[in-house]
């Protein structure tokens, strides 16, 4: 049982706690600041290059690419444009194709990709769910010491053992 | 010489169809003869080895003789490939890997073989679907790919030569492990179709696959490890993971042996899950399959495009058969399957370990999917698409996170039921730990707000914090019990903790090395890089360094030429290291494969934040003939391989056999401390 000092103690301790929680808070709120260039990155990030090394255009890194130098500087142009991000990857789709958009895009069939993943996710949890609420409902076993009904080969050995028993 | 290879193929094809026919054969005819006929299938299944084993030495003796008269040595191998690529040339070429895939097969079906006594009829039927699977191997390598197939016309001079990317050492020991892993599934689904097939009495099966299961998903772990190290120290590209279709095809498997790891422990303990652990071992092995399907079909393109060819309708056929032969067997004798035990609580180590296969399931579907769907878009709308990082990355990582989430409660719930108490008592001082970690991110300037890859780098580092303080507060905690009862140290008390049980407290190390190997991915979000022209003298800074070109120059020998520069790095006044960056020309096959040089530093005062330094020769600037060289600043990287030699040693250290019960009279209050008993 808990002493009232105990409880008193647990209080500050717990008002001490959510002091400093509020304060790292407010420290961390304080501290945002945005990322101009970012934007390069994430979109390169977004796009494939299209020498067919399968690699993220950012990550492409052959010298000599004939495609990923002339793609990063027509990103750059793009966004010294004053383009915004779906423009810029049209752009792109138009002149390279659609395999230069490195996920697929949340239009028409290819929300599919999207959409699947999340579906399953729901199914395996409904299905999960499904199987607890089963297993929870399932007659619950004999208890420590009780007896437990044989089958099987066992119940076959029974059976033969009791056959030789009563025969001559 | 090709004709002594070929020959011995032919023989391990006769000795497989012998020992899968003579086997099932002894099994379904009851006589006096049938116990003979059955011991002949095995010495045939054993003599296999002996056949393959004959073989593969045959090809590795052409590749040291150059003898190019045989296609494969000539189209793989060159007079000065250095010996250990030469002996690596078995399993660098499609003929010469799947001659490897049929030896290891027949090695794992050897040792199964010598060790029959231990359950000898389910032992024979594990050897007659070794047989099977042997049978499918032996006929693609004796008709669709033969790796002693002569060359037609004059005899060549000297070969093509290795792939280059694969003239790296890690390049010898990758291959052989991931095979391992694959070929090792094998093992586990033969004894399960088996155990299936005859009806199998109780889970004693599963405890002699237990080993065979951890073996071989160790080898498919380190497989898959050796393949990121190669890559981040061989592409040049400054990553490990790029979800290319080949590397998703070995997570696969590695996703559904690690679902079947955990939920194998209801069957034994509980006797539930049998149903899901019979799929889920096929669907193991079956990926397994689906991997080579993948990488040889060409259904897919992949950056792996070396190892296409016309065999994958093969690998098809062989999916199909598999498949059909399974379910048929499943539906004949599902009734044999029940479940023996009730749920009784939503809040325990049984319900946990459902949700972990959930997660483990749903990671592997989103992977299957993201590596079909450009395929299936391609049927529907005739129109090729992209599923690349952004898409896993999206879809992914949260369920990775989840995941992670699941392996710290985990271990934590006890069998049966938990009570609230001890929930609460396991997981105060962990999650404090993680989010004090949380929040120090933040005030250190990771703002999840502003990016999502740093609210996944965020969500990761407490998670992984969380992981390992559990297993950590799990091992203190038992320690001290014993220690308090024993009057051992802690640290002896750790170890005999450790030795009560092997597989419970060795799963808890590799469940370390995961939140290790995971903290050390979510340093990607904090990557930086920077590409300059250099010529002597030139300085480029990233990050606290300063990387100063001292020179560059040219070099050659009798298997490739390179260009290479000097870089010597420098952390404020004080020079650190000196980096070697390079870019070779392989002479035989005529390509360029760049090396880069990799430095793990400590970056500050904190010597658990170890940042890889990665500098990367890239190329020669034509017009003023100055190297391009571009670093990368890759945190935490190291803290993967760390993590994987934790997995290792906590694998290995499941492996050993648990030492006798030591009887310990313990107070009520003291027995309840460990959350989780049993494994």
């Amino acid at each position: 049982m808990l002493t009232r000092s105990t409880m008193r103690r647990s209080r500050g301790l717990l008002k001490r706690r959510l002091g400093f929680a509020a304060l790292s808070i407010a420290l961390v709120a304080l501290m945002g600041a945005g990322d101009d260039g970012a934007r390069f990155r994430q979109l390169g990030h977004k796009m494939m290059c299209v020498c067919s090394c399968s690699q993220i255009l950012l990550e492409c890194n052959h010298v000599g690419c004939a495609y990923s130098d002339r793609m990063r500087g027509e990103l750059m142009a793009a966004l010294d444009r004053g383009d915004n991000d779906d423009l810029i990857l049209q752009g792109f789709v138009q002149k390279y194709g659609p395999t230069v958009v490195a996920a697929p895009t949340t239009t028409g069939f290819n929300r599919v990709a999207w959409i699947m993943p999340f579906l399953a996710l729901a199914l395996g949890l409904a299905t999960t769910i499904l199987i607890v609420r089963a297993w929870s409902k399932r007659p619950a076993p004999a208890a420590a010491g009780a007896v437990l009904p044989v089958t099987g080969p066992e119940l076959d050995r029974f059976r033969k053992k009791a056959q030789e028993d009563t025969e001559i | 010489m090709s004709q002594v290879g070929s020959f011995a193929l032919l023989i391990a094809l006769v000795l497989a169809v012998y020992s899968f026919l003579a086997g099932i054969l002894a099994l379904v005819r009851e006589g006096p003869g049938s116990e003979r006929l059955g011991e002949t299938a095995r010495r045939a299944g054993v003599a296999i080895f002996a056949a393959v084993l004959f073989a593969a030495v045959v090809l590795v003796m052409a590749a040291f003789r150059d003898d190019f008269s045989i296609a494969y040595i000539f189209h793989h191998s060159n007079r000065d490939l250095p010996g250990p690529y030469k002996f690596a040339v078995l399993w660098s070429g499609q003929e010469g890997s799947l001659l490897f895939w049929s030896l290891l097969l027949a090695a794992y079906g050897f040792v199964l073989r010598l060790r029959h006594k231990t359950d000898q009829r389910l032992f024979a039927y594990a050897s007659v679907i070794i047989a099977g699977v042997q049978i499918f191997f032996l006929l693609l390598l004796n008709f669709a790919a033969h790796p002693f197939a002569v060359m037609q016309g004059e005899r060549a001079v000297d070969g093509n030569g290795l792939n280059p990317l694969l003239q790296y050492p890690e390049m010898v020991i990758h291959p052989p492990m991931l095979y391992l892993g694959y070929v090792g599934m094998t093992i586990p689904f033969a004894f399960a179709f088996g155990a299936l097939v005859m009806r199998y009495q109780g889970e004693q099966w599963i405890h002699i696959t237990r080993r065979w299961t951890m073996v071989t998903w160790m080898f498919l772990t380190v497989g898959i490890f050796l393949g990121a190290h190669w890559a981040y120290a061989v592409l040049g590209w400054g990553g490990y993971w790029g979800w290319d279709p080949v590397e998703n095809a070995s997570l696969m498997p590695w996703l559904t042996g690690t679902a079947f790891l955990h939920s194998v422990m209801m069957q034994e303990k509980r006797g539930m899950m049998k149903v899901w652990n019979m799929w889920l071992v096929f669907a193991t092995f079956w990926l397994a399959l689906l991997g080579t399907f993948l990488t040889r079909s060409g259904i897919i393109s992949s950056v792996h495009a070396f190892a296409q060819s016309s065999i994958g309708e093969w690998f098809g056929w062989f999916l199909a058969v598999t498949f059909a032969t399974f379910a048929l067997f499943f539906v004949k004798n599902k009734a044999h399957l029940k479940s023996e035990h009730r749920l009784e609580s939503l809040v325990s180590r049984e319900s946990s370990f459902l949700f972990n296969n959930l997660l483990l399931l749903l990671a592997c579907f989103t992977v299957l999917w993201g590596t079909w769907f450009p395929k299936i878009s391609e049927l529907v709308e005739d129109k090729k698409i992209t599923v690349g990082a952004p898409f896993y990355n999206k879809v992914a990582i949260p369920v990775a996170l989840l995941l992670l989430l699941m392996t710290a409660v985990g271990p934590l719930l006890a069998w049966r039921k938990t009570s609230l108490d001890s929930l609460k008592r396991n997981f105060l001082w962990p999650s404090l730990g993680a989010v004090a970690v949380g929040i120090l991110m933040m005030i250190f300037g990771v703002r999840p707000w502003n990016d999502i890859s740093y609210f996944y780098a965020l969500m990761a580092a407490m998670l992984g914090v969380l992981v390992i303080l559990t297993v950590v507060s799990e091992f203190v905690r038992g320690g001290r019990v014993i220690s308090r009862h024993t009057g051992q140290n802690l640290a002896a008390s750790v170890v005999h903790l450790w030795h009560r049980n092997t597989r419970r407290y060795g799963g808890y190390i590799v469940h370390f090395g995961v939140a290790m190997v995971v903290i050390g991915i979510l340093g990607t979000a904090f990557n930086q890089d920077k590409e300059k022209e250099m010529g002597f003298g030139d300085k480029l800074a990233l990050g606290p360094y300063t990387l100063v070109c001292q020179s560059y120059t040219q070099d050659d020998n009798p298997n490739y030429g390179n260009e290479w520069a000097i870089i010597k790095v420098f952390k404020g006044d004080e020079q650190i290291t000196t980096l070697y960056p390079e870019r070779r020309f392989y002479k035989a096959s005529q390509q360029p494969q760049t090396i880069p040089r990799i430095y793990p530093t400590f970056t500050g005062k904190n010597p658990l934040l170890i940042t890889d330094l990665y500098v990367v020769y890239e190329g020669v600037n034509q017009d003023t003939g100055r190297p391009i060289i571009k670093a990368h600043l890759n945190p935490m990287v190291p803290w993967i391989w760390t993590g994987l030699l934790v997995i290792i040693f906590g694998t290995l250290s499941a492996l050993v056999p648990n030492a006798a019960a030591v009887r310990v009279t313990v107070p009520a209050r003291a027995q309840a401390v460990p959350a989780g008993a049993g494994d």
